[in-house]
C-alpha cells in the first residue's frame, strides 16, 4: 500500500498517522454559520482532541439529513450563511492543527463550478469535501478537478452498496471513506445498527484507506463500539442538537471529553 | 441564465423522447445524483422497468388496469364555443375525465404494478396539489399495497378534500413541516424516507423528475396521453397532426406523455409553466432531488421557493428531459400568471362547461392569449391537454372570483 500512502493528501496523510499510531479517530462536524461566533466551535472541537473537523455549508433541501441538521442548515440560512460568507469566516481561523473537511450538497458545487468551488475551499484552508448527493458513478466531473486543486474527495459507501461498487468507492475515495452505519438519514439513535460493523469490515476486505463510521453516532458507548470496528467516528446530530439548544464551545467540549475518552480507552484494549 | 436558442422549426428530429444515453442522460440533463443508500434502490427500479416494459404480460396488465379501472382512452373534445371566439381550432385531450380525475393516475398504476412485481408491499410518494397522492392512494387500494403521501403543511390546508380522498382510501398522509412546507419540501421528505425503506418499499415519483430511471419511466408511463392524441387527432383534424401541442409544466409528466407523442411530427411543443414557478424558462443549472436539470434558485445556489396558484405547478424546477428539449429548441416554454390561468379557468367552464384543474388553465390561458396576440396564426389547429379536472381548486377559485 505504499503507493497509496505516497499519493494521499493532506486529509489522509493526516488521519492515517494517527490511526497508525493506534488512535481512535475523531470528526465532530459544525453546520457553518449556524451562530455568530460559530468558528469557536472549531476550536472547541481541536481542543476536544478531534483529529479532523467537518463543517456543512447548508443547502436549502438536504436529501440525506435529518431533522436535527436540517433544523441546523435552515438556521444558519435564516442568519444570511452562505458557502462565499462561511469560507470568509474560516479564512480567518488560525492554523488548528487538524484537517477541515468541508460537507455539502452537489447544487451548490454545481453553482459557481467545480474548479471555483474548491479553489474557494483550498483558499479557505480546507483539505477535503464530502457531497452526499454525488455516488461515484457521477464523481468524474468533480473529482479531477478537487484532486488538482489539492481538495480530497471524500465518497460514501452505504449497507446497501454492493461488493465490487464498494472496492471501487474505497479505491477512488480520498482522504477516507465514509462509511454511513444504517439505512437512514443523518441523526442521533439509540443503538449502532448492526450494518455499520458488516459494511466496515467490507470496506476492509478491498481497502487500508481509513474508514470513519456515520450516521447515529451520539454517546461514548456507540463510539467505543464503532471503534471496534472502524477506524473512528464522525459526530455531526449528537453536536448539532446541542448547538440548537444553545450549548457554547465549552458545552461541546465536556461532551466530546467522553467520546475522546471511549475512542482511547477502545485503543488501550488489546484487539 | 443560458442562452436559449430560438424557437427552431422542427425537422422530424429521430431518436428525440426515446431512450435516455448512457447513464440516464438526456443532453447533459437527468443522472442519478442520488445518496450512495438509494443508488441500488433506483438500480433495482431500473432493471425491473426495462423488464417489465419488455414483457408483453405487463404491458398488457397495465393496459387492462388503464382500461377497466381509469376509463382509458380519454376522449379528444373539440372546444367548438371556445374555438370559434378565438380563431383557431382548439381541441382538448380530456385527462380530467380519468378515474381520480387527472392524469396522474397513468403513471401510478405503471409504477404500483411494478412494485408489486418487484415484491415491494407499500409505496411512498410526495405530492403537491394532492393529485398525485390520491392516485397512489387508489392504486394502492385497488392493488393491495400500503401507502404513505408526504404532503406539505401548506399544500394539506389548500388541498383539504384531496387529503380527505387519500385518507379515504387508506393511505398515510405525512404532513411535512420543513422549509416552505410545499412540494418541493415533501418531495425531499419522501426521499429521506426512502433510504430507510428501500427494503419493502417502492418510491413512486409523480413527475418526469427524480433520479433516473424517474425520469425515463414516468415518461413512459405517461406516453398514453401523447400515443392517443396522435391517433386521435389524426381521425379529428384535417391535418392529421395539429400545429401545436400545448401543456402545463409543473415538473412536467403530462406534458413529456403529451410531448412524446408527437416529437417525431412537426407539431411545436410548448410548455406552459405558472410565472413563479419557471424551472425551464427562469432556472439555472443546478441538481436537486436526484437529477441535474434547471432549477429557481438565489444567489448563492440555495433552491428558491417556486409559487403558483396551482399547488401542482409550484415546483421550482423542471424535468431533465424538457430541459434537454428547451436547449435543443425541440419545445418552448413560456410562462402565464395567476390571474391569467384563473380567467382561463372561467372561460373555459363558461364556453365548454368544463371546469379544468388551476394547473391546466395555465396551458389553456397561453393558448388563449397567443391567439388574441396572433402567435397563434388564425386557423392553426392547437391540441392542448387538460391535466385534470378543477374540483380540487374550487375553494381557491371562490376567494379569487
Amino acid at each position: 500500500m505504499t503507493d497509496l500512502t505516497l499519493a494521499a493528501g493532506a486529509v489522509e496523510r493526516h488521519l492515517r498517522a494517527r490511526r497508525d499510531a493506534g488512535r481512535g479517530l475523531l470528526m465532530p462536524y459544525v453546520t457553518g454559520g449556524i451562530t455568530p461566533g460559530w468558528t469557536d466551535y472549531l476550536r472547541a472541537f481541536a481542543a476536544a482532541g478531534a483529529d479532523a473537523i467537518e463543517v456543512g455549508l447548508p443547502f436549502s433541501d438536504p436529501t440525506l439529513d435529518g431533522v436535527t441538521i436540517q433544523r441546523a442548515s435552515d438556521t444558519a440560512l435564516a442568519r444570511g450563511a452562505s458557502t462565499r460568507r462561511i469560507l470568509a469566516d474560516l479564512s480567518g481561523v488560525p492554523d488548528l492543527g487538524v484537517p477541515l473537511v468541508a460537507s455539502t450538497y452537489y447544487n451548490l458545487v454545481l453553482h459557481d463550478g467545480p474548479e471555483a468551488f474548491c479553489a474557494a475551499l483550498r483558499g479557505a484552508g480546507v483539505a477535503g469535501l464530502i457531497v452526499p448527493d454525488l455516488p461515484v458513478h457521477e464523481a468524474d466531473e468533480l473529482t479531477d478537478v478537487a484532486a488538482a486543486s489539492g481538495i480530497e474527495l471524500v465518497l460514501l459507501a452505504s449497507p446497501a452498496t454492493p461488493q465490487p461498487r464498494l472496492a471501487e468507492i474505497a479505491g477512488r475515495s480520498r482522504g477516507f471513506v465514509y462509511a454511513v452505519s444504517v439505512m437512514g438519514t443523518t441523526g442521533e439513535r439509540a443503538a449502532l445498527a448492526a450494518s455499520a460493523a458488516e459494511l466496515t469490515e467490507r470496506i476492509r476486505r478491498v481497502s487500508d484507506r481509513p474508514v470513519l463510521l456515520g450516521f447515529g453516532i451520539s454517546t461514548p458507548d456507540q463510539a467505543r463500539e464503532a471503534r471496534r470496528h472502524a477506524d473512528g467516528v464522525v459526530v455531526g446530530a449528537a453536536v448539532m442538537r446541542r448547538v440548537l439548544d444553545g450549548a457554547g464551545p465549552d458545552d461541546l467540549r465536556a461532551f466530546l471529553a467522553p467520546l475522546r475518552q471511549a475512542l482511547d480507552q477502545e485503543c488501550d484494549r488489546p484487539r | 441564465m443560458r442562452n436559449v436558442p430560438p424557437w427552431r422549426e422542427p425537422a422530424p428530429p429521430g431518436g428525440t423522447m426515446g431512450e435516455p444515453r448512457t447513464r440516464g442522460r438526456f443532453g447533459e440533463y437527468g443522472g442519478r445524483y442520488a445518496p450512495e443508500s438509494l443508488v441500488e434502490a433506483c438500480r433495482e427500479v431500473d432493471e425491473a422497468f426495462r423488464d417489465a416494459w419488455a414483457d408483453p404480460g405487463f404491458r398488457g396488465a397495465l393496459a387492462r388496469l388503464l382500461a377497466v379501472h381509469a376509463g382509458r382512452p380519454t376522449p379528444l373534445t373539440p372546444a367548438d364555443r371556445l374555438s370559434e371566439a378565438l380563431g383557431v381550432r382548439l381541441c382538448l385531450k380530456r385527462e380530467d375525465l380519468t378515474h381520480t380525475g387527472s392524469h396522474k393516475i397513468n403513471n401510478v398504476l405503471g409504477q404500483a404494478l411494478l412494485a408489486t412485481r418487484m415484491g415491494r408491499r407499500r409505496l411512498i410518494a410526495e405530492t403537491g396539489a394532492g393529485q398525485h397522492g390520491v392516485a397512489t392512494a387508489t392504486a394502492a387500494a385497488l392493488l393491495g399495497l400500503e401507502a404513505t403521501v408526504f404532503m406539505g403543511e401548506r399544500d394539506i390546508e389548500r388541498q383539504a378534500l384531496n387529503v380527505f380522498r387519500m385518507r379515504m382510501l387508506g393511505a398515510e398522509v405525512v404532513p411535512v413541516t420543513a422549509g416552505s412546507r410545499t412540494l418541493k419540501d415533501a418531495t425531499s421528505e419522501a426521499m429521506r424516507h426512502w433510504v430507510g425503506a428501500t427494503g419493502d418499499s417502492h418510491y413512486c415519483i409523480g413527475s418526469v423528475v427524480g433520479p433516473d430511471p424517474y425520469p425515463w419511466m414516468v415518461r413512459e408511463f405517461q406516453r398514453i396521453i401523447g400515443d392517443e392524441a396522435r391517433a386521435q387527432c389524426a381521425a379529428e383534424l384535417r391535418t392529421g397532426v395539429p400545429d401545436y401541442v400545448v401543456a402545463c409544466v409543473g415538473g412536467g409528466s403530462n406534458a413529456a406523455g403529451t410531448f412524446a407523442g408527437f416529437a417525431d411530427t412537426r407539431a411545436l411543443l410548448v410548455g406552459v409553466e405558472a410565472e413563479g414557478g419557471a424551472g425551464a424558462s427562469r432556472g439555472r443549472l443546478g441538481v436537486m432531488h436526484g437529477c441535474r436539470s434547471l432549477f429557481l434558485q438565489d444567489d448563492d445556489g440555495q433552491i428558491t421557493q417556486a409559487h403558483s396558484i396551482a399547488a401542482g405547478l409550484d415546483y421550482p424546477g423542471v424535468g431533465p428531459e424538457h430541459a434537454h428539449l428547451r436547449d435543443l429548441g425541440r419545445a418552448r416554454y413560456v410562462t402565464v400568471s395567476d390571474e391569467e390561468a384563473a380567467a382561463a379557468a372561467v372561460r373555459l367552464a363558461r364556453t365548454e362547461g368544463i371546469v379544468p384543474a388551476l394547473e391546466s388553465a395555465h396551458a389553456l390561458a397561453w393558448v388563449i392569449r397567443a391567439a388574441g396576440d396572433g402567435e397563434l396564426p388564425a386557423g392553426s389547429t392547437v391540441l392542448m391537454t387538460l391535466s385534470g379536472r378543477g374540483d380540487k381548486d374550487v375553494s381557491t377559485l371562490k376567494e379569487l372570483l
